[in-house]
C-alpha cells in the first residue's frame, strides 16, 4: 500500500503548492475529481475478489478521506491567507482625526450665568428678566430712590432722546418690582403668599467706559422673600453660593456695612482667595441687603408680615476672578481666539 | 474724604495702629479706599544747614557740602542737587539712616569722602517728584528728627463714604463714629462764643425758609487779607487733599473740614442792604466764582441782597460778591439748606462743589452758629479784625424733624436673625449719641440733628448690626418651604437653546446694544431708530432693532485677525419704537437670536472637499433648532440680504424671523470676502417645544413608490409638497423630496423634482390596488392644479 501513502503525501505536497484557490481547485481535480489518481483506483476495485475488494476499498476511502482533509486545510489556510491580505490592505491611519462638524460654546459669561443660575435653581430660587429700556419709576422711584436723590449719581444714566422718563436701566435691581408684582398678582386670592426666590440676569447701562467699566455690562440680581427671612439668612444664601461658585470651601467672605437706597441694612461683599494669584486680598464681588420696606411696598407686599434679602453682583466681574480674564472689553470684542477657550 | 490720622487722633486715639484703625472703619461701613503713610518708611534724617558748598574737584555737577546737622562737628557730604547752596537748610540722611531699605553708609564720590545724604522730597517719599533737595524754613532747628519737625509719622485715609453717611464729612464726624465704635472718649475743639467789637449787622430775610430755615451771618471789619495761613493749618488742608489759598478761604474750608459745616464769606463792602436767601427771578444770571455764567432754574435756591444774586445758595458764591486779597470786611456766612433744595442742582449746571456736595447730604442744622463762632475765633487769630455780633435767623418750624422712631425687640430679632439684650441694644444707641427712652420690649429712640440717615426702624435696625459688627451675625443655611419649581416639558430654557446652537458650532458672543446709526439703516432699513440722548460715541449712539449689525462687525474683526471662518450667534434684546409696546410702553423691546456663518463650511480638514458655507446649510441649523417644529420658509426681501437667496420664517402661519445670505452691497462694504449667511427669530419662538405623542406601530409592510414631477423653475418644492400632502389619501405615512434635476431630458425653464412617497396601514396588508389608485390621485392632482407633468 506504499502507493497509496505516496499518492496522499504527494497531494499533500501539491496543494500546498498551490498558491491560490483556483490551482488548489485544479490539483484537487488531479486527485479527487473524474479520471483523478484516486477515482482510477477505485473504479480498478470491481477486478478484485470481493475479500480483497473490501480491504482495498477501506484502504483507498482512507487515502481519500486523509486527502480531503489536506484539500480542506489548505483551503483554509488560503481563505485565511486572502482575508488577511484584505484586512492588511484596507488598514487606516487612526490618528487622522474624525470627520465631522465642530462643536461651537458659550460666551464665558453667560457660563458663568449658567453656573449661577443651577446653583440658585438648587435652592429653588426661578429665574426671572425684565425690560432693558425701563421706566425712571422701576429703576429708580419703586426702588426708593427719588427724584434728585443722591444715589442717582452713582448711577450714570444713559437716557433715551424723546424719551419722557425712560432710560436704560443702570441695574437689575428693576426686576425686583416686576418679580413682586408679578407674584402678587398671582397669588392674590389667598391668605398666604408662598415665598418668592428669583434670580434676574441681564444686561444693564451705565454711562462708563475704561479697562475695568463697560458702557454695557451684567447683573445678577436675586431676592428671597417670606415670613421669615432674615440678614442671617443672607449671609448663609451669598457666602453658600460664592464657596460652591469659586469650588472654594476656604474662600473667605466677608459683609461690611454699605449704602443702597433699596436696602436697609445694606452690605457690600467681598472676598479673598486663599491660594492664587490673588491670595489674600478683599475683592468687592457683590451688594446686598434686606429690602427696604418701601421696596416692598412698591412691590406691593407688607413689610410687616413678610421680610425679604436682595443681592446684586457682577458676572463679568465673577467670570473674570474665575478664569483670571484681566480685560473686561474682551468679553465684548468678539475675538474668536478668546472666545473658544471657554468651551 | 481725605485726612489725617494725627488729626482724627487729636480727637479720639484708640488703643489702634494705623491699620486696626482703617478696618474698623471699613468694617463700619466707612470704606477706606487708600491709607498711605504721608512719607516713606525713613530714620536718622534730621534738619541740617549747608554751611559751605564747593564745586567737586573731579565732578562738574558734584557740590562737596560742609553741612551743620547738629551731630557737634560739620559733616563733609557730597551732593549732585543744583540747589545745594550754603545757607540753605536741608533734611540730611545720617551715616546709618535706613530710606525705605536703603542704607545710607560713609563712601567715597569721585575720590572725595561723604558722610551721609542730603536728600529730596521724592527721595523721602514726601511727594511724588521734587526739584533739587527740600528746601526747610530758616528756622527750622538743626538737628531736630524730620519726622517729628514735619509731624511726617501720619497717615492719609481717603475713605469711601455712601450718600447716606453725610455726618462723616467732617473729621468731628469721623470722630464721633470711631469713639461710638471704640467707645473711647471724644474730646472736640471748643468754640467759645466771640464777644463782639462792634454792634454793625446785616438784616437776613428768609424769602424761602423751607429752603433755607437757619441762617447765621457776622460783619468781621478790618481783617488783614493776606495774613499767612499758619504751617499746621495749611498742613492739615493739604493732608485732606485741599490746596492753601488765602487765609480767609482757609479758614472756611479748615471749618468745614473740621466741622462738617460750609462756610461762605461775602466781601463786605460789595454788598447792598438786607440779605434774601430767595428763588430767582425770571432771566437772573449769576457769574460764578469757577468763571462759569449761569441762569439758575426757578428751583434753584440763592443768596442775594437788594441789588443783586450773590450765590447759588449752599452751591457756589459769585465772583463780584467774593473776598479777595484787597478785602478789609467781611460778611460770614453759615446756613442750613435743606437737602432737597441743594440736591441735584450743581450736577444740572455741570460742576460739583464741597458745599453742594455736603449740603445735598445733609448738613447738622444745629451746627451754624458753633461753626461761625469757630470760624471766627480762627480769622481773629490769623488775620486779625474785629467781629461784629452774629445775627441768626430761624424758622424753627421749617427745621428738619428729628421725630422719634420706635424700634421693636422682635423685629431687630426676626430682621437680623439674631437675639440681643435690651440693655445690649440700648448701650448701642447711647454710643451713637442717640436719645433713647424705653417703652416696655421696645425702643423710642431720637436722632440727633447731624442724622439725616435715621428715619425708619430699618434704619435703627442698621445701626444695631453695624455695632453689633456684620461679622458677628451668624451666617446660617437658610430654611424655607420647599417646592419643586415647574418646568413644563414643551419649553425649553434658553440656555438649552444656546448648547443647542453651539452644538451647531456657532460661538456666542456678546455685542453691545448701542451701535452705529448705519447699521441699522443697512441692515434694519431702520430710518428711525431709538436714540441715546448722551451716547458715549457717536458708532454708540442707537439702540440695535436687529443682532445682524454686531454679528457682522465680529466678521470685520475676527478677519483682521486671521480668521475668516467665522460662526457666531447672539442673545439679545432689540429695540423699536412702537406705541403697543410692553412692559415699558413706547417701546417693543423683544429678546432675539442671531447667527451668521462666513467662509469655509467645515474647519480646515482632510477628508472631504471643502466648500462656503450656503444658505442650505444655515437653514439646516435653524431647522435643527426648531425641532421637532417645523418651519414653513417663504421668499421674501429684506434690506439686509440677497433678494433671491433670502426667506421669511413662519411658524405655525405666523413670522418669527429672517433667513438668508448677506446683500453683495454689504458684502462689499464691509470687506467680508464670502457672503455670509445669517438668520434672526424670536427667541420666544425657540422656547416653546412639543411635547411627544405616541402613534401606534404596525406590524404590516410599508410599500413605497417614487414620484418624479416636471414643473416651471419657479414653483417651488414647498408649494409642490403641500399641494401633495393635501390630497394624499389616508394610507400615505410621509411625502419626502427626494432629488431636484435640472438639464438635460428636461426642457429650459423646468426643472424635476422626485418625491418618494410610503403607504402603509396599521391593521392590514395593503393592497396592490389601493397604492395604485393612491399615486394616480396624487400624480392627477399634480397635472391638473400644480402645472406638474409626469417626467417621462
Amino acid at each position: 500500500m506504499d502507493q497509496l501513502d505516496q499518492l496522499v503525501a504527494q497531494a499533500g505536497a501539491d496543494f500546498a503548492a498551490a498558491a491560490d484557490g483556483a490551482a488548489l481547485e485544479a490539483a484537487k481535480a488531479r486527485y479527487l475529481g473524474k479520471g483523478g489518481s484516486l477515482t482510477e483506483l477505485l473504479k480498478g476495485l470491481g477486478k478484485l475478489d470481493p475479500e480483497a475488494r473490501k480491504t482495498a476499498g477501506a484502504e483507498i476511502n482512507k487515502a481519500k478521506a486523509a486527502i480531503e482533509a489536506q484539500l480542506n486545510a489548505r483551503r483554509d489556510a488560503l481563505q485565511q491567507a486572502a482575508l488577511e491580505a484584505q484586512l492588511a490592505a484596507e488598514a487606516l491611519d487612526v490618528t487622522l482625526p474624525g470627520r465631522g462638524a465642530g462643536l461651537g460654546g458659550l460666551h464665558p459669561v453667560v457660563r458663568t450665568l449658567e453656573r449661577v443660575e443651577q446653583l440658585f435653581r438648587s435652592i429653588g430660587f426661578d429665574v426671572a428678566e425684565g425690560p432693558e429700556i425701563e421706566t425712571d419709576f422701576y429703576n429708580f422711584t419703586a426702588l426708593n430712590t427719588p427724584a434728585n436723590h443722591p444715589a442717582r449719581s452713582m448711577h450714570d444714566t444713559f437716557y433715551l432722546e424723546n424719551g419722557e422718563g425712560v432710560l436704560l436701566r443702570t441695574h437689575t435691581s428693576p426686576v425686583q418690582i416686576r418679580a413682586m408684582q408679578a407674584h402678587v398678582e398671582v397669588y392674590k386670592d389667598r391668605d398666604t403668599m408662598p415665598e418668592l426666590r428669583v434670580i434676574a440676569p441681564g444686561r444693564v447701562y451705565r454711562v462708563d467706559s475704561d479697562a475695568t467699566h463697560s458702557p454695557m455690562f451684567h447683573q445678577v440680581e436675586g431676592l428671597w422673600i417670606g415670613e421669615s427671612v432674615s440678614f442671617a439668612d443672607l449671609k448663609g444664601v451669598v457666602a453658600d453660593f460664592l464657596r460652591r461658585f469659586f469650588e472654594s470651601d476656604d474662600l473667605q467672605v466677608r459683609f461690611r456695612p454699605s449704602f443702597f437706597p433699596f436696602t436697609e441694612p445694606s452690605a457690600e461683599i467681598d472676598v479673598a482667595f486663599m491660594s492664587g494669584a490673588l491670595k489674600g486680598r478683599w475683592l468687592e464681588i457683590a451688594g446686598c441687603g434686606m429690602m427696604h420696606p418701601n421696596v416692598l411696598r412698591s412691590g406691593g407686599i407688607d413689610p410687616e408680615r413678610y421680610t425679604g434679602f436682595a443681592f446684586g453682583m457682577g458676572p463679568d466681574r465673577l467670570t473674570m476672578l474665575r478664569y483670571g480674564v484681566n480685560d473686561l472689553r474682551l468679553f465684548f470684542e468678539g475675538d474668536l481666539r478668546f472666545l473658544g477657550q471657554f468651551r | 474724604m481725605q485726612f489725617s490720622e494725627l488729626w482724627l487722633r487729636s480727637f479720639v486715639s484708640p488703643d489702634l495702629d494705623s491699620d486696626a484703625l482703617g478696618h474698623l472703619l471699613t468694617m463700619a461701613g466707612l470704606e477706606v479706599e487708600e491709607q498711605d503713610g504721608v512719607a516713606a518708611q525713613f530714620s536718622k534724617v534730621v534738619v541740617a544747614q549747608i554751611v559751605e558748598a564747593e564745586k567737586h574737584p573731579n565732578a562738574d555737577k558734584l557740590r562737596v557740602c560742609k553741612v551743620d546737622a547738629g551731630q557737634g562737628e560739620l559733616l563733609q557730604i557730597v551732593c549732585g542737587a543744583p540747589n545745594a547752596a550754603a545757607g540753605i537748610k536741608i533734611p540730611c540722611a545720617l551715616v546709618g539712616a535706613d530710606l525705605a531699605g536703603f542704607g545710607i553708609k560713609a563712601a567715597k564720590l569721585r575720590g572725595v569722602e561723604s558722610f551721609g545724604m542730603l536728600c529730596s522730597a521724592k527721595e523721602l517719599g514726601i511727594s511724588e517728584e521734587s526739584n533739587g533737595l527740600l528746601v526747610l524754613p530758616e528756622d527750622a532747628p538743626v538737628g531736630t528728627d524730620l519726622r517729628e519737625y514735619l509731624d511726617l509719622n501720619d497717615t492719609l485715609f481717603t475713605i469711601k463714604l455712601t450718600p447716606n453717611r453725610a455726618d462723616c464729612l467732617s473729621l468731628t464726624g469721623i470722630a464721633r463714629e470711631v469713639a461710638a465704635l471704640t467707645g473711647k472718649p471724644l474730646s472736640l475743639p471748643a468754640s467759645e462764643p466771640v464777644v463782639p467789637a462792634h454792634d454793625a449787622v446785616r438784616a437776613i430775610v428768609l424769602d424761602a425758609p423751607e429752603a433755607c430755615p437757619r441762617y447765621a451771618g457776622r460783619i468781621i471789619r478790618g481783617v488783614d487779607a493776606k495774613a499767612a495761613t499758619p504751617d499746621w493749618m495749611k498742613q492739615r488742608l493739604a493732608r485732606s487733599g485741599i490746596r492753601s489759598i488765602s487765609a480767609l478761604v482757609d479758614v472756611t474750608n479748615y471749618v468745614m473740614l473740621e466741622l462738617g459745616q460750609p462756610l461762605h464769606a461775602f466781601d463786605e463792602a460789595r454788598l447792598n442792604g438786607a440779605i434774601h436767601v430767595r428763588l430767582p427771578q425770571a432771566g437772573e444770571q449769576v457769574l460764578l466764582l469757577n468763571g462759569q455764567t449761569v441762569t439758575p432754574a426757578a428751583d434753584t435756591l440763592l443768596i442775594a441782597d437788594e441789588s443783586r444774586a450773590l450765590a447759588l445758595a449752599g452751591i457756589m458764591g459769585s465772583e463780584e460778591s467774593g473776598i479777595t486779597l484787597e478785602t478789609t470786611d467781611l460778611f460770614l456766612e453759615s446756613a442750613f439748606f435743606a437737602p432737597e433744595a441743594i440736591a441735584g442742582r450743581a450736577r444740572a449746571y455741570g460742576f460739583s462743589s464741597d458745599a453742594s456736595y455736603r449740603f445735598e447730604r445733609g448738613v447738622d442744622f444745629a451746627l451754624a452758629s458753633q461753626a461761625i463762632e469757630r470760624a471766627t475765633q480762627l480769622i481773629l487769630d490769623i488775620c486779625g479784625g474785629a467781629a461784629g455780633p452774629v445775627n441768626e435767623v430761624v424758622d424753627a418750624a421749617k427745621l428738619p424733624a428729628r421725630a422719634p422712631i420706635r424700634l421693636r425687640a422682635a423685629r431687630v430679632r426676626r430682621v437680623l436673625g439674631i437675639q440681643l439684650t435690651a440693655d445690649h441694644v440700648a448701650e448701642m444707641f447711647t454710643r451713637l449719641n442717640l436719645q433713647v427712652a424705653r417703652d416696655g420690649e421696645d425702643f423710642v429712640v431720637t436722632p440727633p440733628s447731624y442724622r439725616f440717615d435715621l428715619e425708619i426702624e430699618e434704619d435703627l435696625i442698621e445701626e444695631i448690626a453695624r455695632l453689633h459688627g456684620y461679622d458677628n451675625i451668624p451666617t446660617v443655611a437658610p430654611k424655607g418651604p420647599i417646592s419643586m419649581l415647574p418646568r413644563p416639558e414643551a419649553r425649553r430654557d434658553t440656555m438649552s437653546v444656546r448648547r443647542l446652537i453651539a452644538g451647531r458650532e456657532y460661538q456666542e458672543v456678546i455685542n453691545f446694544a448701542f451701535v452705529e446709526e448705519a447699521w441699522e439703516k443697512d441692515f434694519s432699513g431702520n430710518a428711525d431708530p431709538v436714540r441715546l440722548a448722551n451716547p458715549i460715541a457717536s458708532q454708540m449712539s442707537v439702540m440695535r432693532s436687529s443682532l445682524i449689525g454686531g454679528l457682522v462687525s465680529n466678521v470685520v474683526t475676527n478677519r483682521k485677525r486671521q480668521t475668516n471662518r467665522v460662526r457666531v450667534f447672539e442673545i439679545g434684546r432689540c429695540f423699536a419704537k412702537d406705541a403697543a409696546g410692553k412692559p415699558v410702553e413706547g417701546y417693543h423691546q423683544p429678546l432675539r437670536v442671531a447667527a451668521l456663518a462666513a467662509g469655509l463650511a467645515k474647519a480646515e480638514q482632510w477628508g472631504e472637499s471643502n466648500r462656503n458655507v450656503d444658505f442650505y446649510d444655515v437653514k439646516a441649523d435653524l431647522e435643527a433648532l426648531l425641532f421637532p417644529r417645523v418651519a414653513e420658509f417663504e421668499r421674501a426681501s429684506h434690506p439686509a440680504l440677497h433678494p433671491g437667496r433670502s426667506a421669511h420664517v413662519l411658524l405655525d402661519g405666523r413670522e418669527i424671523g429672517f433667513i438668508g445670505e448677506l446683500h453683495p452691497i454689504w458684502v462689499q462694504r464691509y470687506e467680508l470676502g464670502t457672503a455670509p449667511v445669517v438668520f434672526e427669530i424670536e427667541l420666544e419662538a425657540l422656547l416653546g417645544t412639543l411635547t411627544p405623542a405616541y402613534k401606534e406601530l404596525s406590524r404590516f409592510p410599508a410599500v413605497t413608490r417614487d414620484l418624479a414631477l416636471v414643473v416651471e423653475q419657479n414653483v417651488t418644492a414647498a408649494s409642490l409638497l403641500k399641494g401633495l400632502q393635501q390630497v394624499a389619501p389616508a394610507i400615505v405615512q410621509r411625502i419626502e423630496l427626494f432629488d431636484q434635476y435640472q438639464g438635460k431630458g428636461i426642457e429650459p425653464n423646468r426643472k424635476s423634482l422626485a418625491f418618494r412617497v410610503v403607504m402603509q396601514e396599521t391593521q392590514r396588508t395593503l393592497e396592490d390596488a389601493e397604492v395604485d389608485a393612491a399615486m394616480t390621485a396624487l400624480t392627477r392632482h399634480a397635472e391638473e392644479n400644480l402645472g406638474a407633468k409626469l417626467r417621462a
